[in-house]
């Protein structure tokens, strides 16, 4: 396991934007508007805001997917990411078996293959059709399939999506493991708050611009986070208080050593 | 060999099942169907103005074929309604086909051999390109495979993986003109899209993966060359109808053994 303690605010980051601003495409109404982000080395940063706040334009200009109107964007050089897009609806009309579908578009060997299912926890399913697979299944061979690269980020844009909540928990347990177990960075968006706060590093507040961020209690007691997610929000700080009693209260963003005693 | 007609002919269509069963694959991953069929309308056109300018029926078709491809792409990559203008633009094609093909009184007898091919008379010059131009088409696809194949799962993931699926599409498109091209002597204009499409649905049901179903599609497509020439032969039908036709009994048959 790494040593997360070492990871300090001013070291190298993973991906750093400055000043990013974001145009809806083919117009100049801005979906994110002079935005500071970064993400280091073994963090887990959740994106969390309301439908068309501009969370997956954040991630695809991350991604170098997406123009910038404004700002820049830095990657550290030779960044390998994993990324696991949003709604990956896939055609059914291609027959495609899981292990197949781990060597598209980079071809694995059998052994790397059932190495990477058994991490995420889908031992075996490797001669199954990706259309047999249920919901949980097939987010954990997409995480897999994303793995396999030994990426140094990764990026989940809604892995949850269409889970149910056992599936969600152990799908945020599975990241956490991945990450203690690799130290790989995570970077996601999520709507399901209550699970968010309890696996996130640190929490961004994202409404067009950035609300809010900090470490998950510090944006759960936020004003701009209770007024963008209301009465779920109040609900979910009373939950989340009662859930970590431990000790939360570093208010920024640069703190990340709670984490090492945290996943210990 | 090569002097018996009926040789040729089982050769030329072999050539074209060789191609016909991977991007065939590719069309119905893709949902490409009505696609296949407005490039292959859009060959009427060309073997119009080929006549016309007396060119090579082949380098008209092609050049048509390869215009609706570009075009049809490009509205794809718009998001305009693809069903409703594919269907605008592959009914225009074949009107302002047949509308072009009246004005060469030469082509009048020979339209019939335009729509629905005329493999009993490959010659082998025919024989030479359709082997040439289905091996160069081939070999396009096995080296763009892995590309090709992600691409057509799903365009995001292709993306996160470098891979620009615009160019794939492309690839796709001018590769679909190509086959559109050669195979007009062989089942013609209004049958192309069947024999790319027929095949490779009746290989969905018996293959576990994309290669599978490729290799599956080509030998269908084959079988039913042979079926359908040697149908054509005893039974005196037409040829290129009874490919098609053979075709889709092999599809029926899948249908109703279906694996999985």
């Amino acid at each position: 396991m790494r040593d997360l303690r070492r990871i300090g605010c001013r070291g190298a980051m993973l991906i750093r934007a400055e000043a990013m601003t974001i145009h809806r495409p083919g117009t100049v109404d801005p979906v994110l508007a002079d935005v500071d982000f970064h993400i280091a080395p073994g963090e887990i940063v959740t994106v969390v805001g309301p439908n068309g706040s501009g969370k997956s334009s954040l991630i695809r200009a991350l991604l170098g997917q997406m123009g910038l109107a404004a700002g820049r964007v830095t990657r550290q050089a030779g960044l390998r990411i994993g990324y696991v897009p949003q709604r990956v609806q896939l055609d059914t009309a291609i027959p495609m078996t899981v292990r197949r579908f781990l060597s598209l578009p980079t071809r694995v060997t059998d052994a790397e293959a059932s190495a990477v299912l058994e991490r995420t926890g889908v031992p075996g399913l490797g001669a199954r059709q990706l259309t047999q697979l249920s919901g949980g299944q097939f987010q954990r061979v997409l995480l897999a399939r994303a793995l396999l690269r030994s990426p140094h980020l990764l990026v989940l844009d809604e892995p949850t999506q269409g889970l149910d909540q056992p599936g969600i928990v152990a799908f945020y347990q599975l990241i956490e493991d991945v990450r203690r177990q690799t130290g790989a960075a995570v970077l996601m968006v999520s709507h399901d708050l209550l699970v968010v706060m309890r696996s996130s590093d640190r929490v961004v507040c994202l409404n067009g611009h950035i609300c809010c961020e900090g470490t998950p209690q510090h944006v759960s007691g936020a004003p701009e986070y209770r007024a963008l997610f209301g009465a779920e929000a109040q609900g979910m700080l009373a939950l989340y208080q009662h859930h970590h009693d431990h000790d939360h209260d570093h208010a920024h963003d640069c703190d990340h050593t709670h984490h090492a005693a945290h996943s210990a | 060999m090569l002097d018996d007609f009926f040789f040729r002919a089982v050769l030329a269509g072999l050539g074209l099942a060789l191609v016909a069963g991977p991007l065939g694959s590719f069309v119905v991953w893709r949902r490409m169907a009505y696609f296949g069929d407005s490039t292959a309308h859009a060959a009427i056109l060309g073997v119009a103005l080929a006549l016309a300018f007396d060119l090579s029926i082949y380098v008209g078709t092609l050049a048509v074929a390869v215009a609706m491809a570009c075009l049809v792409s490009t509205l794809v990559a718009r998001g305009q309604a693809m069903d409703t203008m594919l269907g605008v633009l592959s009914h225009t094609a074949l009107a302002f086909g047949l509308v072009a093909i009246s004005f060469v009184p030469s082509a009048r007898s020979d339209l019939n051999g335009y729509l629905f091919g005329d493999i009993l008379a490959v010659g082998r010059f025919d024989l030479a390109l359709i082997w040439v131009g289905a091996a160069l088409v081939l070999g396009l696809l096995i080296l763009r495979w892995q590309r090709l194949v992600t691409s057509s799962l799903n365009e995001e993931l292709a993306m996160a993986a470098g891979i620009d699926p615009r160019i794939e599409r492309l690839v796709l498109s001018l590769a679909l003109a190509v086959v559109v091209a050669l195979a007009i002597r062989v089942v013609g204009s209004l049958l192309i899209s069947a024999m790319l499409i027929v095949p490779a649905a009746a290989a969905r049901g018996w293959a576990g993966s994309p290669e599978r179903m490729a290799a599956v599609a080509a030998l269908i497509a084959a079988g039913s060359v042979i079926a359908g020439l040697y149908s054509s032969l005893h039974l005196d039908t037409p040829a290129g109808p009874s490919i098609v036709a053979s075709a889709a009994i092999f599809f029926l048959l899948s249908q109703a053994f279906r694996r999985g």
